[in-house]
């Protein structure tokens, strides 16, 4: 009844390929649910299967799978190595998918440890096993103090709390069912609560995006039709705080071509030798390689020009902006205004002239807000970005529903609260909190109870 | 050898104890300072409630007494949570004060291999760190291959009363003076705790037109497994429901300083339950509160006292008239006997293995208060253990242990072993993690198993249950083995009984999960032969098996850990690695298993780790 546990098992390196290692009963449910190739249940054990990860049938990473059944393992539980070669940010999305899945993220150690405990490897390999899990877990209960200083601790601290009032109030009811002046929390009294608890774990989530994003940079593309101004925009940008392009050489599956960091921000823009060529050469760059870059990118700087009459080109590719963080910059808006702006479909519309250097502090001010710098710190980034932390997070909106369809199904309020404690618990799991006696102390301050 | 199994105590711990070692064929004497204390209810005059019904319940089915003797003598019976879920019901009764010691009295008397004794005990006699016996107050000897403590709060109890306190149990009862001072000499950790009870007002000088009826429910209730009821549904005797008033408040805060917890005495060390706190404690923590709730609860049908539920004091006399005569319906009321507070020795119970025999006296059991807990039924639940596992001992055989996932009485046991008691320990439903699996209505399905094997379920009372488990697998195959098709008539009777229709073959068992569908719908197409007890027990496995699958498989993680376990004999000075706070708890509680360890407050998961990778390594060739 041990867990499934999984953990990319090779050092994270750009341009290498990774393995991620899964070791466990379900080992091979889990991965064949996001595996398109040969069902895995069926292959022999000790095989090599070629296919695709995919996540609601888009497809992550081509991969080669290794299927090998226990007990000649390693672990003698059965185990799937997955091949990727995608880079760092797709091994992460295929972990997350694992997790996301049922498998628990290995310890340090881990592997090795059941390895000893089931009888693989002898005594004296086990001394080594000691030293590392306690110097590695050292390592991570300091990663841990650290994670739980900063904001989004506090928010989840502050959920906990929400949650727990909700179980006291619960548990009270149950235990001093003859007090009749404490309120008797009903399912329907349950549900906005709820509903406000889902909003802010989905609200964590979205910002834990974002927090990936700075991390990991955001992937800008500068779009718009040739002598707008797109370089001229691309040079302020290098200019400004003496920021840095570099050229990430080998990386041919990457569209990321040039780096700059604004304030610790880094965008990563996506084709600026595009830019620079089209303006050298007044190449007309395709509308559909335009679609495609929108498509890659996380953030779009469509660039108009303000002496310039609004087209179909122009209207044709902002309507592809809808669900995108993007940023409509009139520039050249010291010249006449030839622009129709009310034929803009867009709130976030700037106006500024490269020619001015202020200028460009709009647009920079207008990626802070959009990307709401402000309010994250760099703390909370790292711990954002945790691919564990974002497991769990998406378990409790899956414990959600639990309750929801709980509450649906006239369930007694106890069961629903069965789902409600896991949410809680979950929540523990990310701060390091699993204190059970927590409740009972809450039941107590909360309510006035006695003989 | 005098006796095989002495008992120290006569109250709900030593009875369950001496019947448990006595039913078990162990020739057994129980002590008792007075014999008229005998299962004697110093406090509330009620038997189960929340979460503690359960644990009356799961005594039924292991063989224990206190269902069948509160059965005996109830005045009053509610299923409380009924609109809840099955997983939180559980009976409360109002016992009678005079009808219950006497019942059970009755019964220890007809006890074969029982004797009961008369006298004090303030010693035990203990060779190489195992017990032999006990020594009596006027120094007699009695031998014994194994002795269970269940003293209550009679060690060295101090009853307090606004500035006064005298040495004195319950009823100025006379304490145990140096029994708690020689275990503590043997090497036991001693501490002290606190408790209180309300005051008791004659019936004959109550307005009970102020106050609001609480009445028993109208169908009938038993604890017991086996047998029938013994009351009538409308003799039941009501309780009575009446709210403090900002006078009562007013007089409270104006007297605060008289309390003996509040610098009425400044000795007090201590310290109350939590769930329990005195009025005046109430009062100061959530002083926003216009009105606290009491409750008036008859005591006998052969006196006049009520119980003042919820008017716990340790203020002065001259204090709690005023108090008691600030209540609407009391102003002329009669206090017959005041409040007051006790103070009594305990021992901290991770002194204790699981199965309630102490870690450093072999054959040496401890049950009830003494344990830290309060409650008469926490109380019974150990006695009835720690009596099964003296006889085990004494058999040669391996300890009852029962596991957090089957039973309250488990949940109590390991909580108490493995994490000590700050206040008295009262059990509640949120202190178990599977509580839909330990619920009112299965406790048999969950124990009487263990009664049978441990002799203490007679063949007849097993035949019944093994009976009842055949009807509930038959009535549950059925059920699956019966499909409704979407035929004309079928469709016509769902619609009727306003249902969604169905478009393929459904087995009734599907059918039935639909909230709206009980078992009356399913008699419309199948014959249902079975008792009113199987069909609930068949719908509430049918109705929650979502939720039920979900703590079962959170249980098998948790029984995985309790299989590995760990070697009594383990130092752990030798395991390198462990956090010093962790080889101190771990030293101090010395948990039987990796499951126990991790619930050890102040053990990480990297210790459990460094722990288990020791054990493979040093007991490789002891384990299977």
């Amino acid at each position: 009844m041990e867990d499934t546990i999984a953990a990319i098992s090779t050092s994270l390196g750009v341009g290498a390929i990774s393995i991620i290692r899964v070791s466990g009963n379900e080992s091979i449910d889990i991965v064949n649910k996001i595996f398109k190739g040969k069902n895995l249940k069926e292959v022999e054990s000790h095989t090599i299967n070629y296919g695709h990860i995919i996540n609601n049938d888009l497809i992550v990473d081509e991969v080669l799978v290794s299927i090998m059944k226990a007990p000649k393992t390693f672990t003698k539980e059965d185990i799937v190595e997955i091949n990727c070669h995608g880079g760092i940010a797709t091994t992460k999305k295929v972990l997350e998918l694992l997790l996301n899945n049922g498998c628990r993220l290995a310890e340090p150690g881990e592997f090795t440890k059941r390895a000893f405990l089931n009888g693989r490897i002898d005594l004296v390999e086990a001394e080594g096993i000691m030293d590392l899990i306690e110097s590695k877990t050292e390592k991570s209960r300091q990663l841990a103090i650290n994670q739980v200083d900063g904001k989004v601790s506090n928010l989840i601290k502050n959920l906990r709390r929400e949650i727990i009032e909700i179980l006291a109030n619960i548990e009270v009811n149950i235990d001093y069912p003859e007090y009749e002046d404490i309120e008797v929390l009903t399912n329907e009294k349950i549900i906005p609560k709820i509903n406000m608890i889902e909003d802010k774990i989905k609200h964590i989530i979205k910002e834990s995006e974002n927090g990936k994003l700075i991390k990991n940079g955001i992937n800008t593309a500068i779009i718009g039709k040739p002598n707008v101004g797109k370089s001229s925009i691309l040079n302020r940008l290098l200019n400004y705080e003496k920021a840095i392009v570099t050229d990430i050489a080998g990386t041919t599956r990457d569209i990321v071509e040039g780096e700059i960091s604004i304030d610790g921000i880094i965008l990563n823009i996506i084709d600026t030798a595009g830019i620079r060529k089209t303006d050298d050469i007044v190449e007309k760059i395709g509308v559909e390689k335009s679609i495609n870059l929108i498509k890659e990118a996380d953030l779009v700087l469509y660039v108009l020009n303000n002496n310039e009459a609004f087209d179909e080109t122009d209207s044709e590719l902002i309507s592809k902006l809808k669900d995108k963080n993007h940023i409509i910059i009139i520039n050249k808006n010291d010249l006449d205004d030839v622009l129709d702006r009310s034929k803009i479909d867009s709130n976030n519309v700037i106006s500024i002239n490269t020619v001015n250097e202020d200028s460009i502090d709009v647009l920079k001010d207008k990626i802070k807000e959009m990307f709401n710098f402000e309010k994250l710190e760099t703390e909370d980034l790292t711990y954002l970005t945790n691919a564990r932390s974002l497991s769990i997070l998406n378990k409790c909106l899956s414990s959600i529903e639990d309750v929801k369809r709980g509450i649906n199904d006239n369930m007694p309020i106890d069961l629903v609260g069965i789902d409600i404690k896991n949410i809680w618990n979950l929540l523990g799991e990310i701060i390091g909190e699993t204190y059970q006696e927590e409740l009972i102390d809450q039941l107590f301050s909360q309510f006035c109870l006695g003989k | 050898m005098d006796y095989e199994i002495i008992v120290v105590g006569g109250g709900h711990a030593g009875c369950e104890a001496a019947l448990a070692s006595a039913r078990m064929k162990h020739k057994t004497l129980l002590v008792t300072s007075n014999i008229k204390n005998i299962a004697d209810m110093p406090c509330n005059p009620s038997i189960g409630g929340s979460a503690k019904g359960i644990v009356v319940r799961e005594i039924d089915a292991l063989g224990g007494e206190m269902g069948i003797n509160a059965d005996k003598s109830l005045i009053q019976i509610k299923m409380l949570n009924y609109k809840k879920g099955s997983a939180v019901q559980a009976l409360r009764a109002q016992a009678d004060k005079i009808t219950y010691p006497k019942e059970m009295l009755n019964t220890l008397n007809n006890q074969e291999n029982l004797t009961i004794l008369e006298a004090m005990v303030e010693d035990l006699i203990v060779e190489d760190n195992k017990v032999k016996g006990i020594v009596l107050e006027d120094g007699k000897k009695i031998i014994s291959q194994a002795v269970i403590l269940t003293t209550g709060t009679y060690l060295k109890a101090d009853i307090m009363v606004g500035d006064t306190r005298r040495r004195e149990g319950p009823h100025g009862e006379k304490p145990s003076m140096h029994l708690s001072d020689n275990l503590n000499k043997l090497g036991f950790k001693i501490i002290r705790l606190k408790t209180g009870t309300p005051q008791r007002i004659d019936k004959k000088t109550v307005d009970f037109s102020k106050m609001q009826l609480e009445l028993g429910d109208n169908i009938y209730h038993t604890f017991s497994f086996d047998y029938p009821p013994k009351y009538k549904i409308e003799e039941q005797v009501p309780c009575h429901l009446i709210y403090t008033n900002a006078k009562t408040h007013q007089i409270i805060k104006d007297n605060l300083n008289k309390a003996s917890m509040y610098g009425g005495l400044d000795d007090v060390t201590g310290v109350g339950p939590r769930y329990c706190p005195s009025i005046e404690d109430k009062i100061v923590r959530f002083a926003d509160k216009e009105r606290h709730q009491l409750f008036l609860e008859p005591e006998s049908l052969y006196y006049d006292d009520l119980y003042l539920q919820g008017f716990s004091t340790s203020m002065p006399h001259d204090v709690q008239e005023e108090m008691v005569h600030s209540l609407s319906g009391l102003e002329n009321a009669k206090i017959l006997k005041y409040a007051y507070a006790i103070e009594y020795d305990a021992i901290m119970p991770t002194q204790l293995k699981q199965s309630l025999e102490t870690k450093i006296i072999e054959n040496l059991f401890t049950a009830g208060q003494i344990n830290g807990t309060s409650g008469y039924e926490e109380a019974a639940g150990q006695g009835l253990i720690a009596g099964i596992n003296a006889c085990l001992k004494l058999e040669g055989k391996e300890p009852l242990i029962l596991k957090r996932n089957e039973s309250y009485i488990g949940v109590l046991i390991d909580d108490l072993v493995t994490k000590g008691v700050r206040d008295p320990y009262r059990l509640l439903t949120s202190r178990a993690e599977y509580r839909l699996l330990l619920r009112h209505d299965n406790a048999d399905l969950r124990l009487r198993e263990y009664g049978y094997q441990v002799g203490l379920i007679d063949d007849k009372r097993y035949e019944k249950f093994k009976e009842k488990q055949k009807d509930i697998k038959e009535l549950t195959e059925l059920l699956k083995n019966n499909k409704i098709t979407p035929t004309k008539e079928t469709l016509k009777y769902l619609e009727e009984i306003n249902t969604t229709p169905i478009k393929d073959g459904m087995t009734l068992y599907n059918f039935l999960k639909r909230h709206e569908i009980t078992m009356d719908h399913i008699k419309h197409f199948i014959d249902v032969p079975y008792s009113e007890e199987v069909i609930q027990q068949v719908i509430i496995q049918n109705k929650y098996e979502g939720y039920i699958d979900k703590e079962i498989k959170e249980a098998n993680k948790m029984l995985a850990l309790e299989e590995k376990k760990i070697p009594e004999d383990i130092d752990y000075n030798k395991v390198r690695n462990l956090a010093s706070e962790a080889r101190q708890k771990l030293n101090e509680i010395r948990p039987t298993s990796i499951g126990q360890a991790i619930r050890i407050s102040g053990v990480n998961p990297a210790d459990i780790s460094i722990l288990s990778i020791y054990l493979k390594k040093e007991y490789a060739n002891d384990r299977k």
